[in-house]
């Protein structure tokens, strides 16, 4: 082999370790949240449906659900709502919407037009709520477990795949556990 | 209608790039005139064609057309008219968008330069450029379409990153984006060569000048981007070694290590294939670059779109072009015999070693930028490297280059006599030092160790590079540009050699908790509190505080750091307040509310900081004076450089 072949052999090498890299970038490509293993942030938000109630953290505690984190001026949104839709209709994990930096009339609408996919909805009008839960922007899907515990966190749209490989996966990890 | 437009001529766009590559290298191998001269038509048509493209998103952006998506995820009716356009750039889509039609521009540039050129080379250049772009027009129209529609259509958009709505980053990429995609023109004058087989110096004749400029953008490029970090993330940081940074720097080393070889290649004859070797590198070192930060391998700040089918794609890409240039490379460079020999001590061997320290910091770099990825695959846990590797590892390289570099400049080319500038180089380092010690302990009467060393070495290449300069001058001798240039960068360098000693050895920052009217002194100057009160700017709203500073009682200036709120993304930003004071930069920001009344506020005194970013730009205007020399702009340059100085081989 003569020397000028060294420069080509070493790129050899560096491809098997980016090919590596990509293979491995489906759990780093994706922006880890801090949240993941920690509690979920407490909140207390006023309902869509009936802004007497209250949605909070507290009662949502003792099962598993799906926060999805939208806005009716989002534009992923809507693309992602078909896919919430099914989710619903799976029954395998309730929605809870937090409707993000958003106006009542227009998200009312919005659900009505489209189907509402949710359980229930809490309305973060300020944002707070959001910041506190590391949102980027949205829509943002956290799941979290009966003990109040975020075990996996969406950036973006929650398409068939993301479903499919990281949400039901470890929901049937829950059913193992309990049966 | 617009958007469709703009795919439809970016499609065209992807047709004539392939024509473009397959009459350039097809006519060229064959030798079909008809096939060469359709060359340039197909450059200019694709230049046309991506630049309408360009133009229908722009369109899209400035007339809130939300029915596109990238528009709605990257631009809002609010967002001002200026960010509108530049929001183009603000993700992964438009970037690429951006290089490409960057791309374009520099084909055609070389394209009107290749007049002057042998036909069939000018040929295999403009084909090997094309393969780059078809690469790309690829990747954008399989992986990254921004015209892609929206239905139905959002009401408004997501907005614009609050961290890219600011004017530094509205020039920053395209300078940057201009210098990446420059080296692609060195790179396509190397396969060029090596496909002809015309490997004797001419080829790295034609390419200096093309490489020089490139080289300049990317200082720029890089410096605006340090810039703009220092004063927009808010942390008041100058250089993080971010994978995305060190994905800009890695191509600068390089790069700046070809503009030496390339000079030896050319006038000596000598190093012929390590500058081919490099000049495949820079541009490999920028596509990489593209790889690392698009591909989610390795996640930043800076990364905004991580998408492994990207990855993926990129991957091959760079296997064909990279992996090709490389086979190309392994077949020819045995080929290559050097016949001139040199002395140590002679100018040549200055620049090797110029050479193999720039190559090592490169490496350096290289290496601590995908450590994490290697010990990950290796699954050897994660690691994280940051500014404890990088600033002694990349100083170890450093300290010497500058070192040589002032004894370098006065060598001669092939002998040794450096025992005729004994004197000059001596005088020289003993008034440098004279000089670093009476500043650094005068005016600053503290630093660490290597402070009088930095700033002996940054003022030794001052002084050793102006005594030839001022002599020929004197003796009333002409200057050519490309040497004024060269000095011009080397002082550049010592300016920033400088200026980087300083800040590393000078800096004070200062973290403290104000109540309104309470003070703080940092550095020799009073800080005083003067409390918060609400703004509102077209798209946020904000807190702005006000701090009056003052020294020895007498006012300096009055800072109003601001913390805004973004409405749409629902992100806050630290807005910082800089003031320039006796060569130092004053620097406020503004934390978080504490309650009653109190701030978090972080303070900052930096000396000579924007001496670095001001050197950024005199290297880049050496470099602008030395791509601009007459020698490169003769029709034809004659072969022979001088007399007595060996060739090297002919072309088989």
């Amino acid at each position: 082999m003569n020397r000028f072949a060294l420069p080509i052999a070493l790129f050899a090498l560096l491809v098997v370790v980016l090919a590596i890299g990509i293979k491995h970038s489906p759990d780093k490509g994706v922006i880890a949240s801090p949240l993941i293993d920690k509690p979920a942030p407490q909140f207390s938000l006023p309902s869509l449906a009936d802004a007497t109630r209250t949605v909070s953290t507290t009662t949502l505690r003792g099962r598993w659900y799906l926060l999805n984190v939208w806005g009716s001026w989002c534009g992923t949104c809507r693309e992602e709502h078909r896919m919430l839709l099914e989710v619903r209709r799976s029954g395998l994990v309730p929605l809870v919407g937090l409707d993000w930096k958003d106006d009542d009339a227009q998200a009312r609408s919005w659900l009505a037009q489209l189907g509402d996919p949710y359980e229930v909805v809490a309305v973060d009008h300020d944002g707070r709520t959001a910041i506190d839960w590391g949102v980027y922007a949205a829509p943002e899907s956290f799941l979290v477990n009966p003990q109040g515990i975020v075990v996996y966190k969406c950036m973006g749209e929650l398409t068939p795949e993301v479903w499919e490989k990281e949400i039901l996966p470890r929901l049937q990890k829950r059913q193992a556990a309990t049966s | 209608m617009l958007p469709e437009l703009g795919h439809f001529a970016l499609i065209l766009a992807l047709l004539l790039a392939a024509l473009q590559a397959f009459f350039g290298i097809g006519g060229a191998m064959l030798g079909r005139e008809r096939w060469i001269a359709a060359v340039t038509p197909a450059v200019a048509g694709q230049f046309v064609m991506i630049a309408t493209a360009v133009g229908c998103l722009v369109a899209s952006f400035v007339g809130n057309d939300f029915s596109v998506l990238y528009v709605a995820e990257n631009s809002n009716s609010a967002l001002p008219l200026f960010y509108r356009v530049t929001a183009l750039w603000g993700a992964h889509e438009g970037s690429l968008l951006l290089w490409i039609l960057l791309l374009a521009a520099w084909t055609v540039a070389v394209s009107i330069g290749a007049a002057r050129l042998p036909p069939r080379f000018a040929a295999r250049v403009l084909g090997v450029l094309g393969v780059i772009s078809v690469g790309f027009l690829l990747f954008t129209l399989a992986t990254s379409n921004p015209f892609h529609r929206l239905v139905p259509a959002a009401p408004d958009g997501r907005d614009l990153n609050p961290i890219l709505q600011d004017p530094a980053l509205a020039v920053h990429p395209p300078i940057l984006y201009t210098g990446y995609v420059g080296f692609a023109v060195a790179f396509a004058f190397a396969c060029a060569a090596m496909l002809e087989g015309r490997l004797d110096q001419t080829w790295a004749r034609w390419t200096r000048p093309w490489t020089t400029a490139a080289w300049g953008f990317l200082t720029c490029g890089i410096a605006l981007g340090s810039f703009w970090a220092y004063y927009e993330l808010g942390w008041g940081g100058f250089w993080f070694w971010d994978p995305v940074e060190n994905a800009s720097f890695m191509p600068w080393l390089v790069g700046t290590a070809l503009i030496h070889s390339l000079a030896v290649t050319d006038k000596r004859g000598l190093f012929k294939s390590w500058t081919l070797l490099l000049a495949i590198l820079a541009f490999s070192m920028s596509m990489l670059g593209t790889f690392l930060v698009r591909s989610g391998v390795l996640v930043s700040v800076h990364s905004f779109a991580a998408d492994p089918a990207r990855g993926i794609f990129i991957l091959a890409f760079l296997v064909v072009m990279i992996g090709g240039a490389l086979s190309l490379y392994t077949w020819r460079a045995p080929l290559l015999k050097s016949t001139a020999g040199f002395e140590l001590g002679a100018r040549e061997s200055f620049l090797l070693f110029n050479n193999v320290l720039l190559v090592i910091a490169a490496a350096t770099v290289f290496a601590g930028t995908l450590a994490p990825l290697i010990s990950d695959a290796l699954k050897l846990g994660t690691v994280s490297v940051g500014p404890p590797y990088f600033n002694p590892v990349f100083m170890l390289s450093m300290l010497p280059l500058l070192t040589l570099l002032s004894v370098g400049i006065h060598s001669n080319w092939k002998r040794g006599r450096l025992k005729d500038k004994q004197r000059t180089l001596l005088y020289t380092l003993v008034a440098a030092a004279v000089l670093a010690c009476g500043v650094v302990f005068g005016i600053y009467s503290h630093g660490r160790m290597l402070t009088p060393v930095g700033a002996t070495l940054a003022l030794w290449i001052v002084l050793a590079s102006l005594v030839d300069p001022i002599d020929r001058w004197r003796r009333g001798l002409s200057l050519s540009r490309a040497v004024v240039g060269m000095t011009v960068a080397h002082l550049g360098l010592a300016l920033a050699a400088l200026a980087l000693t300083t800040v590393q050895s000078f800096t004070i920052e200062k973290d403290v908790a104000l109540a309104p009217g309470a003070s703080t002194s940092a550095g020799g100057y009073e800080f005083r509190f003067d409390g918060v009160r609400p703004l509102e700017g077209p798209n946020y709203d904000a807190v702005g505080a006000t701090i009056s500073v003052t020294r020895n009682g007498a006012p300096v200036t009055v800072l109003k750091p601001e913390k805004r709120h973004y409405w749409v993304q629902g992100n806050d930003k630290t807005v910082t307040n800089i003031e320039m004071h006796r060569g130092a930069n004053i620097l406020v920001a503004l934390g978080d509310d504490l309650g009653a009344g109190r701030w978090s506020v972080r303070i900052q005194i930096r000396p000579l900081v924007s001496f670095i970013w001001l050197a950024a730009l005199v290297m880049a205007i050496g470099g602008a004076l030395a791509a601009s020399d007459r020698r490169y702009r003769t029709a034809r340059a004659p072969q022979a450089v001088s007399a007595g100085v060996a060739t090297g081989d002919a072309t088989p």
